[in-house]
């Protein structure tokens, strides 16, 4: 694996925590109960399929998976604009998790092409799960689709896809703060 | 007592079990409701306590177990709601009364949790407390809550392994994280004794009489002290009770629990009582619109 | 609309009664049985029937005792205690 291969699994294994940390900001508080659950078992295949890919890039870089998603600086991050925002409205949150899914489609199909065997394994495992979260997100653009404020919240998001992997928004650094509070208090290397 | 509720109480005091179909006296359906709708409160509000340290969590694996237990939270609770509806509840009504605050949810829910230690010793020892009144309930004879308390305890048996594997990591560790777990053992061990609730008589219980709960108060507590306490010494931790000890007879002796404190936490004056019922409000009145719109059905 | 959920634990075993689900309709109750009876991989098929469609039979009625046609109509340790010593009295008397 070269440094650019890296890099490449770097932005999704980035979207993939920060998306899982912004979707599990619903926990508790879902518009049902339903799906409450469904959202989370979402969030931890969204973690999960970011720990998989840190665990490939670790390796070549002699560092675990927790180092790297935890222990960057906020400039470090690869994510992309789209998941780093806080969007606590149903509306904004499915119109994301639809045209997120449809992009991480197009970008799995691409990975699983890869040379490297491992990567296009891993690419192909991470696609079945996401059939997932793809029928739940048809599910619940069939519902909403003719809602204004989720067409609007649609229009207002698809342009943020691709932005900002190189300059993040103060929300991130937020979101860095709170999730890295714990590992930070004690010395690194603290087994938790 | 008619002579068909005494029947009644002679058929489940037998180990006799019931459906939700079948005639059921008035004050075993509304004692029965009262006791389900609180249960499912509490796997619902016990989610707030929990759900920013997923968001802190300071490792992947963790973040991991700690969404998967707090999901199967909610999950309960669903499962529990949906037993109270098919006794005559619905959960909007139920949603409501616990908001208003006319309906309740268990004590150890009402406080604050303030660090990393408090996610370790609640997996550990608040959901002991809560498994041994659960387990009290896998042969109530309202079988359709005994069923799904089947299931619930089920799920529930990874959530202890993972609260001990969290306190162990952190008593392995460093002097700062053992200092972690000792403070929220003194600050949680208060509404631990105060949980199982005051010690009346089993025969004096509704909710025994009934065969609702197969075990009294005092009964679930000395479970717990008897399974938990010697966890707790054998890590070198101790338990702001000098009087905690367990006699010849083998029954355990301590300080009286502070039963006002109980009453008023319970009765809605607890820590956080407010701030989390007020979060559900709030996040409950943003998306009525896609309940009406997903939910679409003649009320 | 309820939904009651049969799972199947593993291939080849039957389907049981699980629990229900609340859901709008079937897509929606694909999704939320699945998360509540499958997440962690612990069934291996569901069936999900609308709660309307199920006919409940519950008035069964056998007031004549009819065990002719169980396997509790039919004691034979006396018949075959008298049929073994019957044999063995007959040998006995061969054997003579």
């Amino acid at each position: 694996m070269n440094e650019s291969e890296a890099r490449s699994l770097l932005e999704i294994a980035d979207d993939e925590l920060i998306l899982g940390w912004r979707d599990s900001e619903w926990t508790g508080i879902a518009p049902l109960l339903e799906e409450d659950v469904a959202f989370s078992s979402i969030a931890q295949n969204e973690i999960g399929h970011a720990r998989a890919l840190y665990e490939l890039v670790a390796r070549e870089r002699s560092t675990t998976a927790d180092e790297l998603a935890f222990d960057r600086a906020p400039n470090e991050y690869r994510n992309s604009r789209l998941v780093e925002l806080r969007l606590l409205e149903w509306e904004k949150t499915i119109a994301r998790h639809w045209l997120y899914e449809q992009a991480d489609a197009e970008r799995l199909e691409r990975l699983k092409r890869s040379d490297n065997a491992e990567v296009a394994g891993l690419a192909a495992k991470i696609d079945r799960e996401e059939a997932y979260h793809r029928m739940h997100a048809k599910m619940w653009f069939d519902r909403l689709k003719d809602e204004p404020r989720f067409t609007a919240a649609v229009d207002e998001l698809r342009p943020l896809l691709d932005e900002g992997r190189d300059e993040h928004t103060p929300e991130l650094g937020e979101l860095w703060e709170e999730m890295t509070m714990v590992r930070r208090s004690q010395p690194a290397g603290t087994k938790w | 007592m008619s002579e068909r509720e005494q029947a009644f109480l002679e058929y489940v005091q037998s180990g006799g079990q019931v459906e939700a179909g079948d005639w059921l006296p008035d004050d075993y359906r509304a004692k029965l409701i009262k006791f389900i709708e609180m249960h499912g409160n509490s796997e619902l509000m016990g989610v707030l306590p929990e759900r920013e340290w997923i968001l802190r969590a300071p490792t992947l694996q963790r973040k991991l177990a700690l969404t998967a237990k707090v999901q199967d939270e909610v999950g309960h609770s669903q499962l529990i709601y949906r037993v109270v509806e098919d006794l005559g509840k619905p959960r909007e009504l139920c949603l409501d009364d616990l908001i208003s605050g006319k309906a309740k949810f268990h004590n150890v829910f009402h406080y604050p949790t303030k660090t990393w230690g408090d996610v370790g010793v609640i997996a550990w020892l608040v959901d002991a407390a809560a498994i041994i009144s659960q387990k009290a309930l896998l042969k109530c004879s309202y079988a359709p809550y005994a069923r799904i308390m089947k299931k619930i305890c089920w799920e529930e048996s990874f959530h202890i392994l993972h609260g001990r594997d969290v306190v162990l990591t952190l008593m392995n560790g460093t002097d700062a994280q053992r200092e972690l777990v000792q403070e929220a053992v003194t600050r949680w061990w208060g509404p631990l004794m105060q949980f199982h609730g005051n010690p009346i008589p089993k025969d004096e219980d509704p909710m025994y009489v009934w065969r609702i709960k197969s075990q009294g108060n005092e009964e679930a507590r000395q479970q717990f002290l008897d399974g938990y306490v010697p966890q707790i010494w054998e890590l070198g931790l101790t338990v702001p009770d000098p009087k905690l000890r367990k006699n010849d007879d083998g029954v355990w002796e301590y300080t009286e629990p502070d039963w006002d404190e109980l009453r008023s936490v319970v009765t809605g004056h607890g820590p956080k009582s407010q701030d989390r019922l007020d979060l559900r409000r709030h996040a409950r009145e943003n998306s009525a619109w896609v309940r009406s719109i997903v939910l679409a059905r003649a009320a | 609309m309820i939904y009651e959920v049969f799972r199947q634990e593993r291939k080849g075993q039957p389907f049981q009664h699980a629990g229900s689900v609340e859901a709008a309709d079937n897509a929606f109750a694909d999704v939320y049985a699945r998360e509540q009876y499958g997440r962690r991989g612990e069934s291996t098929a569901l069936w999900i029937v609308p709660r309307e469609a199920i006919v409940e039979v519950d008035d069964f009625v056998d007031e004549l005792n009819r065990n002719y046609h169980r396997v509790d109509g039919y004691s034979l340790k006396q018949k075959l205690k008298e049929a073994r010593e019957r044999v063995g009295s007959a040998l006995v008397a061969r054997d003579r």
